[in-house]
């Protein structure tokens, strides 16, 4: 198969992420809509890595899992704090800090 | 073969990504994920990255969806509203998706890079196994590799303190003073036993 299927399935995949994000109102499904759009990301960095001939792009990769555990990891923690806080787990009602 | 094997990891990985926003349950989305990242890493398969295949599996199937799960567990399901801040925004939002989609593909499809019509150079056996990214981590990256191991610390530092039982702050948020009955209400034992348990410790 040659890149620019690998390429045009990862801005698929990126567009299908970003549209999670708008539709959905669940922060936890948020989080997951943000690997879906970093996974594309790293679909997107190893198809050129291949392309290139060159390695450097998969250590890119891997270091995007490594941003999206950690993103995972206070994510999480974030929406564990607001459940024992006992607020709404709806992105739509957290909105104290909008302008 | 190879063209069985990519359709078959694309539908899988696109199939995924439609279910992680299209279920209703946050757990079968969660589940779809588990699809999506199994068929990403065929696909990094195929373009010969065996290592980020197989630390796709093992970070990602691995820990990340096992922590995925148990927050579901414990926050819920939870159903979602319809009330939409922004009206029409469950329209407008696939709009958007598609016309980022049509530019995203423009931008790298117009690009006349020649080398994305191609499979890509040849390569050897050994290109993407772990040999040749753990030099290439330790030798040439070894900078940002180190950084993103601090950047894991500090990540699973500020977990600790976010999730922490200790609520830290019942005095600072006049928020509290509201939720103190209810709390009381649900478990009476447990305001006592968040200060007490730390002592101990």
């Amino acid at each position: 198969m040659t890149i620019e299927w690998y390429i045009v399935l990862s801005s698929l995949l990126f567009a299908v992420g970003a549209m999670g994000i708008l539709i959905r109102r669940s922060p936890v499904v948020i989080l997951l809509c943000l690997e879906l759009m970093l996974n594309a990301g790293n679909l997107a960095l190893v198809a050129f890595s291949r392309m290139v001939g060159n390695q450097e792009g998969q250590v890119f990769a891997l270091v995007v899992m490594v941003i999206a555990a950690c993103e995972v990891v206070v994510g999480l923690g974030l929406i564990v704090a607001i459940f024992r806080r006992r607020l709404p787990l709806n992105v739509d009602d957290l909105r104290e800090l909008r302008g | 073969m190879e063209e069985i094997l990519f359709f078959a990891a694309a539908l899988g990985a696109l199939g995924g990504a439609i279910g992680v926003i299209g279920l209703r349950n946050p757990f079968y989305s969660v589940l779809a994920l588990v699809v999506h990242l199994f068929s990403l890493a065929v696909l990094f398969l195929l373009l010969s990255s065996a290592f980020v295949a197989a630390a796709q599996v093992v970070v990602y199937a691995g820990a990340v969806v096992v922590l995925y799960v148990f927050v579901v567990a414990y926050v819920g399901g939870g159903e979602e509203s319809a009330w939409e801040p922004i009206p029409g925004q469950r329209l407008l939002a696939p709009l958007f998706a598609a016309a980022l989609f049509v530019e995203l593909a423009l931008a790298v499809l117009g690009s006349s890079l020649a080398a994305l019509g191609t499979e890509g150079p040849k390569v050897g056996a050994g290109f993407g196994d772990p040999a040749a990214i753990g030099y290439l981590l330790l030798e040439k990256f070894l900078i940002p590799f180190e950084a993103s191991s601090i950047l894991l610390l500090l990540a699973a530092v500020g977990a600790v303190v976010l999730a922490s039982r200790r609520e830290a702050a019942p005095s600072e948020h006049p928020a509290e003073s509201v939720q103190g009955p209810s709390s009381n209400g649900d478990g009476p034992s447990g305001r006592p036993s968040s200060e007490e348990v730390p002592a101990p410790r």
